[in-house]
């Protein structure tokens, strides 16, 4: 897909970042588009806090050029600050000031004009469900009211890019839906938010996703692009009496492509699911293994997942 | 589950600490053979009962036993029986990966023959080979934690406790560490796992889901699936937010969830519930694909059964 360059928000080419003699973004190229809710999924160690750190100014870049809203970030670090909201993984609030008074002193901190600051702090209390809660000490919330007072403070000052590190780690999952329901409004009042998580489940509530794995991008594309199109094949869910000799069998089984335990289940990839439900039932029963149920079900992120990056571990390859 | 008698009782059991009431009147038992997952957020009481268990701590009140093993009377001899790994298990870092095995089937006083037959299945099945001569400070995370539970299994237990021991794992090598979870229950080994992961759950043979110290409902993927109440719905559309105001408002709807590429819909009944839906949409001008019904994930149910129904308006 092609997109006019003014559509663009953040435009990074071949960027790297190397500590040392360890490399921990390996030349990554990718864009984002304005009111775009970009995720970055992938394990711990993966390389996302340091491309999320690179896109804010707070970490130079080894090579590569990256742009945010126009701005050069190597060049002017100080300019990308003003036009971005950054929420790191622990959202560093005063644990002994009030809510108000995390709002208030952040607002100072992003430069937001007296005049403005008491409407702007309406807003991010209204926002974030905390006006019954504007005097009680931060220390006093739950994660999951910090969570929201996080992005309050980092929405302040009206920024048109928003860059959230991790921020559901350790949220309950009612607080984490309420989270997301904030950041799809945020998204579609034209804000641009990257977002990571190490969460699969959690990446289905971005529009696009970069899958990231040692410091590379793997794959990107939609939620739905990524479980069809990148799994390469479909997912069967068998059922059936013995387990362990129906997953010998199927390792030896040409068209089923991979095998795999799940629960009481055996979750098999063809490349045709309705054709392939047949001939499995019969290669089984005539091997004795009986009650063999088969049926095509949706694939997961960590599906795809493991299947993209599965081939690129030593562990496999040994 | 092929026995009758449990191996894991636990029998309103409670833990506070301080004013917090960690763990709250739960009671479960576990049969042999069985993966039974505790399953909950962060401060849910995971560890805490874990802990309980493998008679690390006392509960407060409540009876738990072990392999007919009364632990909080006998602690240590409950020990014998099983493999307790801790959310940070103690790995020695300047140690290589078979000297960390050594060291534990030392401890274990597992024979020499025996460890070495062990320890080089283990390895395989968990795709370290390879690796055996690497510093354990040298691993990645998903390698630690498969090297922890080698460690942990190397004297052969017959119960294993694991605390949260794929978080932060990458999704390939937690997968393998299913399998060799999957492999144990093959021979019998009853294993309790926590998680804070709700797509975990459902690898699980059952699964205590909880949340603040409480014990929402204890039961397989299965039953727990036909206790949602109604249907979810996905309605792809660009226009996420839009679609979510125009839904949230319609009578039946219990919650809409926004997603990547559209909504999900919670109904109180599925019946016609689609074609509502799609009713509603059109009317509004609300550009959507085709409705489609999908099976809810143990988070709509969390979400569902604890409190609220996503977003309610």
């Amino acid at each position: 897909m092609t997109v006019a360059a003014a559509e663009l928000t953040i435009t990074v080419d071949r960027l790297q970042k190397r500590f040392g003699r360890f490399t921990a973004v390996g030349g990554v190229s990718f864009e984002v588009r304005r009111g775009e809710l970009m995720g970055f999924l992938g394990p711990n160690g993966a390389g996302k806090s340091t491309i999320i750190r690179m896109l804010c100014g707070l970490l130079r870049p080894s090579a590569g050029e990256l742009r945010v809203d126009g701005v050069d970030v190597a060049r002017h670090p100080e300019d990308v600050r003003r036009r971005i909201g950054y929420v790191s993984q622990r959202f560093s609030l005063y644990q002994d000031l009030t809510v108000s008074e995390n709002l208030g002193f952040f607002g100072g901190i992003y430069g937001v004009g007296r005049d403005r600051l008491p409407q702007r702090m309406r807003y991010a209390l209204d926002m974030a469900g905390l006006k019954a809660r504007a005097d009680t000490l931060v220390g006093e919330l739950a994660s999951g009211w910090k969570q929201r007072l996080a992005l309050g403070c980092a929405i302040l000052h009206e920024p048109r890019i928003l860059f959230l590190d991790e921020p559901t780690s350790g949220v309950d999952p009612m607080s984490r839906r309420r989270f997301w329901d904030l950041i799809h409004d945020l998204a579609a009042g034209g804000v641009t938010i990257v977002v990571s998580t190490h969460h699969m489940d959690e990446a289905e509530y971005c529009n696009r996703i970069a899958l990231i794995d040692r410091g590379l991008l793997v794959a990107i594309g939609t939620p739905d692009e990524l479980k069809h199109r990148s799994l390469g094949g479909e997912l069967l869910r068998v059922e059936c009496g013995s387990l362990g000799r129906a997953l010998e069998l199927l390792r030896d089984y040409p068209p089923a492509r991979d095998v795999a335990v799940f629960g009481r289940t055996l979750h098999v990839l063809v490349d045709d699911a309705a054709a392939a439900g047949a001939p499995l039932r019969d290669y089984l029963a005539g091997r004795g293994v009986d009650g063999v149920r088969a049926e095509r079900i949706d694939p997961t992120l960590e599906d795809t997942f493991v299947r993209l990056i599965g081939s690129r571990r030593p562990e496999a390859a040994a | 589950m092929s026995d009758a008698a449990p191996v894991v009782s636990a029998s309103r059991i409670s833990k506070a600490f301080g004013a917090v009431r960690a763990i709250d009147e739960l009671s479960f038992e576990v049969a042999r053979g069985e993966i039974f997952g505790l399953v909950g957020p962060d401060g849910a009481g995971k560890t805490t009962i874990l802990r309980v268990i493998a008679g690390v701590m006392a509960a407060d009140s409540g009876a738990v036993s072990v392999d007919g093993v009364d632990v909080l009377a006998e602690p240590e001899r409950v020990r014998e029986h099983i493999s307790y790994m801790p959310q940070r298990f103690g790995l020695y870092e300047d140690l290589t990966v078979d000297e960390n095995i050594r060291f534990y089937a030392e401890v274990f006083e597992v024979p020499r023959a025996v460890r070495q037959q062990r320890a080089a299945r283990l390895l395989q099945a968990s795709g370290m080979e390879p690796f055996r001569r690497r510093l354990a400070g040298q691993l990645s995370g998903g390698m630690k934690q498969k090297l922890g539970l080698t460690c942990s299994l190397v004297h052969a237990p017959r119960i294993v406790l694991l605390d949260e021991p794929t978080t932060g794992v990458d999704p390939v090598s937690r997968r393998e560490f299913w399998e060799i979870l999957y492999g144990l229950r093959e021979e019998g080994v009853t294993i309790l796992i926590s998680t804070a992961y709700l797509d975990e759950a459902e690898r699980c043979d059952r699964l205590a889901l909880l949340h603040e110290g409480r014990m929402v409902y204890c039961e397989s993927p299965l039953q727990l699936r036909r206790r949602m109440p109604g249907a979810m719905i996905e309605v792809p559309t660009p226009a996420a937010r839009a679609a979510r105001d125009c839904l949230a408002v319609l009578p039946g709807v219990r919650g809409v969830l926004m997603v990547g590429d559209g909504v999900h819909v919670h109904l109180d009944v599925a019946d016609d519930g689609p074609a509502r839906l799609q009713a509603a949409l059109r009317a509004a001008g609300i550009p959507h694909e085709l409705p489609r019904a999908i099976m809810p994930s143990v988070e709509d149910l969390f979400v569902a059964l604890v409190g609220g129904g996503g977003v309610r308006r």
